[in-house]
């Protein structure tokens, strides 16, 4: 196991990247609240994180998960329009952005953030895979079953 | 973007310390010896590097070795820092901060808190301070006790000399040991007693 390094270096090396990615999952408005819940939920959870080699996979999951949750305690329709509406019509998915947010926050925590990532925040595979640490196939394997799970979850 | 960013994480880190979630809090310091690294905790000041120590290594320890819920907030470290800029323009003989010593234990921890007791602008010699932890004959470990003092300067280890008047060591070199004793009027500026 690595040992972890200060907070404040993956404060300075990531926090650009979430706030980014939060404006875009949430809105500009909205950005501020979740990455303060995505922070302090991470140095909640910080001293107990076994596995340091993903740091940036691991605060955008959490990002995610809060982005998702923001979107729920709003029940309103989340932000990433044309995308996910596309995407939902052609895949058979439900109309209820909601339901769909709920079950994609049930997800195993890879697929759960390949989707977010590409639906959410309307990345390509290869930034998604570095999100993640892994590689173009693996995300497009993580996105692709995620996506699989959903349609069974939601038919 | 970068401003909002920023005005974000003040905030976030003012939560933090809000919600007990900041475990050791740092900021860096000007002093007439060159920059200093100053960290606390909730218990008060835990470490302080001197210029010639290297702060991610510092940091990295105190990750390791306290939490690593490691922030940077200046304004943590506010008194740390006004006592220390009074000490260096020779306007204060005697720190009032609360200490952390969790990173000393057992003999050395002994040690330092003797050297802790010692009166501005006096010396002793790193036996006494051996006796006074105890064992008088462990003079060696006495002054291994003072190489590693995590909190120099305000547990005043360049306060301890050899028997001889010798200087002997210090972690931020010698040059700042004599530095610290003409400062304190205990060497003139030719080093003599």
């Amino acid at each position: 196991m690595t040992a972890l390094p200060p907070f404040q270096t993956v404060l300075d090396e990531h926090s650009a990247a979430v706030m980014a990615i939060l404006q875009g999952a949430v809105g500009r408005d909205s950005a501020e609240d979740c990455f303060q819940e995505t922070f302090l939920a991470a140095l909640r959870a910080y001293p107990k994180l076994g596995d340091t080699s993903n740091l940036r996979g691991w605060l955008l999951t959490i990002a995610h998960r809060k982005a998702i949750d923001h979107h729920r305690a709003r029940g309103r329709t989340p932000v990433p329009v044309a995308e996910v509406r596309e995407a939902a019509a052609e895949d058979g998915l439900p109309e209820r952005d909601s339901a769909l947010w709920a079950a994609v926050g049930a997800l195993p925590p890879k697929q759960r953030a390949a989707v977010a990532l590409r639906y959410g925040s309307d990345l390509p595979h290869s930034e998604i895979a570095a999100a993640l640490g892994c590689s173009p196939e693996a995300a497009r394997r993580s996105l692709h079953e995620g996506l699989k799970r959903l349609r069974k979850e939601l038919a | 973007m970068t401003t909002a960013t920023e005005k974000s994480i003040q905030r976030l880190k003012a939560r933090a310390a809000a919600e007990g979630l900041l475990d050791v809090a740092y900021a860096t310091a000007d002093s007439p010896f060159g920059p200093l690294l100053l960290a606390r905790t909730e218990r008060g000041l835990v470490r302080i590097g001197l210029p010639n120590q290297d702060a991610d290594e510092l940091l990295a320890d105190l990750a390791a070795r306290v939490s690593p819920r490691v922030l940077e907030a200046p304004r943590e470290l506010d008194e740390v820092r006004r006592e220390l800029d009074l000490y260096f323009a020779g306007k204060l003989d005697r720190f009032d901060l609360p200490l952390d010593w969790r990173l000393s234990s057992g003999f050395r921890q002994r040690v330092l808190r003797a050297i802790n007791r010692i009166p501005y602008g006096q010396t002793r010699s790193y036996t006494e301070m051996a006796r006074k932890a105890g064992n008088e004959r462990a003079v060696r470990a006495a002054g291994t006790a003072c190489g590693s003092n995590p909190i120099p300067l305000v547990v005043p280890c360049h306060r301890v000399l050899r028997t001889s008047g010798a200087l002997g060591g210090y972690g931020g070199g010698l040059p700042m040991k004599q530095g610290l004793l003409e400062l304190e009027g205990v060497l003139d500026g030719n080093g003599a007693s």
